[in-house]
């Protein structure tokens, strides 16, 4: 129930004892300002960490023709093999449930034309499912689809720094660009926090390139995505079987290092994800860490304000005040205070993350920031925290008695 | 208006436990000043924390405005205390940060009276004991004859039955004894009961009735002869 007149009392209590409130409040503004800040700065380390290693998605295998460096079934070494469109169906018939997806490429370095501007591009021939194999983010438009691929559409998806270099700061989307004398229509513009040289990569449908370029019905490669739920030892089995598979498709010695490359990104994979690990338990318990030190400081700082007015809390109990209207007092004016400070500390905080911003990448932290719900949370448990810390104290003044009280000083 | 009979209290000491009230019979009437005297240890203080509501006795009746006082809990006790007495202590106990009007207005909050009508009403009592023009001070900016009033002023604010004034005078020199104690003669004259707990011969000389309490049993209960000459 909301009781006005307790509100006042309690107001003015907090506004005639500043030095007590000031010291609550700094302690919970200050728990919660460090808290963010440490947390904001683990995690732009940990950005920092993901831009450096998870370049491209984690779960992929690329597969790469080459030449042969044995003798095999009476085929001399040094053959070269072409990769197909049939090995692409025959990938996607016997390992459709280990995949989420498999896409063939093709890769040309092509000079890109728009209006007198111009520079060399190298562009990739995908289907749509290549997407999920890099760390590309559709910035506009749109990538790749199905519909492209069916219909040989003359479409790219370009990145950014494509667009920047053409077009400057107007945006490219639905402009048509010459490449190697061809004109495409842009559907999409993307970024890549794999760095400048992904960005400098123009997409496009794999059907109509590889009419163009290919000749033939030979392929460069194929980038396939592994079911994520696959343990890591899975899918270097799966990678192998791959490897092993199509080398006795091809008639290549299966010990023949050269002819059928296979990458498999699961080895990575592991490591990556441990260090991932090994920092995320470093953020996490410099978070409980400063979460502590801010549930003890403001336990203490509870006991304190308590014991001092244990004479007030007796006076008061003599002039009718009951236990509940004591603790409820306490307790309202702890979680008043508590609340207001720990906004402000997570306000100050998460201003001073984002003024920081980029400003320390040279210190291996990007984009330092932390989830709000992750602030929020700390803060409850403060208040949590205090209440508690207060509720103890209050319910022992609440039950002294008065004259005790009274007498003790 | 105070019934006692056959009153006992003790507490408990480690494993034995010490008898401090033996058997107390005191019958107080409406209107009364009495005086309670008795050296450190005579169970004075004791018998002012049961006739107050601050604990409870182990034995006997005792009977509080028609009402017996029985196994009561806290909040009952609260309500009580609020309803029918009034305090007044030794180190006057006005709350630091809160103005002689706020104090007094105090009592009224826990009555549950509305906030415009509380000041108005602590400021009339204000009035009454002379500090009218001290409302918006703080305690610290008081005498200790000033703050020993404004806590008389806050005892007696919310109407009630007996105001109990522990040793009210013992931190005051006797110049402003004398004024506070005027003061209290002043309220009982217009008929509250008052109930005073000293170990000052003059101070007890000044009410009507002495009741000297030594080793937990009352030695003698005899009219004053201010009273007699009344």
């Amino acid at each position: 129930m909301f009781d006005l007149d307790r509100w006042i009392e309690i107001f003015e209590t907090i506004r005639k004892n500043k030095l007590r409130t000031v010291l609550s409040g700094f302690t919970i503004a200050f728990a919660i300002l460090l808290f963010t800040l440490l947390f904001g700065v683990g995690n732009g380390l940990l950005h920092t960490f993901e831009r450096e290693f998870a370049r491209n998605s984690m779960l992929s295998i690329y597969i790469y023709g080459g030449k042969t460096t044995k003798p095999y079934k009476g085929l001399q070494s040094g053959r070269r093999i072409r990769l197909k469109n049939d090995d692409l169906s025959y990938l996607t018939k016997n390992y459709e449930d280990k995949m989420l997806g498999i896409s063939p490429t093709m890769t040309r370095q092509l000079q890109g034309v728009y209006k007198g501007k111009q520079n060399s591009y190298s562009v990739r021939a995908v289907y749509p499912s290549y997407q999920v194999l890099q760390s590309a983010e559709i910035e506009s438009g749109r990538y790749i689809n199905t519909r492209d691929v069916h219909n040989r559409s003359k479409v790219i998806c370009i990145g950014r720094l494509v667009e920047k270099d053409l077009f400057g700061e107007r945006s490219g989307l639905g402009k048509d660009i010459f490449l190697g004398g061809i004109s495409y229509k842009i559907i999409g513009t993307f970024s890549d926090i794999g760095g400048d040289r992904e960005e400098r990569v123009i997409y496009t449908p794999f059907t109509g390139f590889q009419k163009i370029y290919g000749n033939s019905d030979n392929v460069e490669g194929f980038g396939l995505t592994y079911n994520p739920k696959m343990s890591v030892d899975e899918a270097i089995a799966f990678g192998n079987t791959l490897e092993r598979d199509l080398k006795e498709k091809h008639n290549v010695a299966p010990n023949d290092q050269r002819a059928i490359r296979v990458q498999n990104y699961a080895e990575g994979n592991r490591q990556v994800s441990s260090m991932m690990f090994g920092l995320n338990i470093g953020i996490l318990i410099i978070g409980i860490g400063t979460l502590l030190a801010g549930v003890i400081g403001i336990s203490n700082i509870m006991v304190y304000i308590v014991k001092e007015r244990t004479v007030e809390l007796g006076v008061r109990k003599a002039l009718g005040a009951t236990p509940k209207s004591i603790i409820g007092m306490i307790m309202l004016e702890s979680i008043f205070i508590t609340t207001i400070s720990g906004y402000v500390g997570l306000l100050v905080g998460t201003t001073v993350l984002r003024m920081i911003g980029d400003g320390l990448e040279k210190y291996f932290i990007v984009n330092p920031s932390v989830e709000n719900y992750v602030v929020v949370g700390a803060t409850i448990v403060l208040i949590l925290a205090g209440t508690i810390a207060g509720f103890i104290p209050a319910q022992r003044a609440a039950r002294i008695k008065p004259i005790d009280a009274l007498r003790g000083d | 208006m105070i019934q006692i009979k056959n009153l006992h209290k003790s507490y408990p000491m480690g494993k034995d436990s010490l008898h401090v009230l033996k058997g107390l019979n005191l019958h107080i009437k409406e209107g009364e000043f009495v005086s309670i005297m008795g050296s450190s240890g005579s169970g004075k203080s004791t018998l002012l924390n049961i006739v107050g509501l601050l604990d409870t006795h182990d034995e006997g009746v005792y009977i509080l405005n028609g009402q017996e006082i029985k196994e009561l809990d806290e909040t009952k006790a609260a309500n009580l205390r609020n309803k029918f007495l009034g305090f007044v202590f030794q180190s006057f106990n006005l709350i630091s940060y809160k103005t002689a009007v706020e104090n007094v207005a105090l009592p009224l909050y826990y009555k549950g009276v509305g906030r415009k009508e509380r000041l108005v009403t602590a400021m009339e009592y204000l009035d009454k004991v002379g500090l009218k023009d001290w409302a918006n001070h703080l305690p610290n900016e008081l005498s200790g004859g000033q703050k020993q009033r404004v806590a008389i002023a806050r005892a007696l604010v919310t109407e009630p039955k007996v105001v109990l004034a522990d040793e009210p005078t013992g931190a005051l020199d006797s110049v402003t004894s004398d004024s506070v104690m005027e003061l209290l003669k002043e309220i009982n004259r217009e008929g509250m009961t008052v109930f005073v707990i000293t170990h000052e011969e003059e101070i007890a000389e000044q009410s009507e009735r002495i009741v000297r309490l030594k080793d937990g049993v009352i030695i003698s209960d005899e009219k004053t002869k201010k009273a007699v000459t009344i």
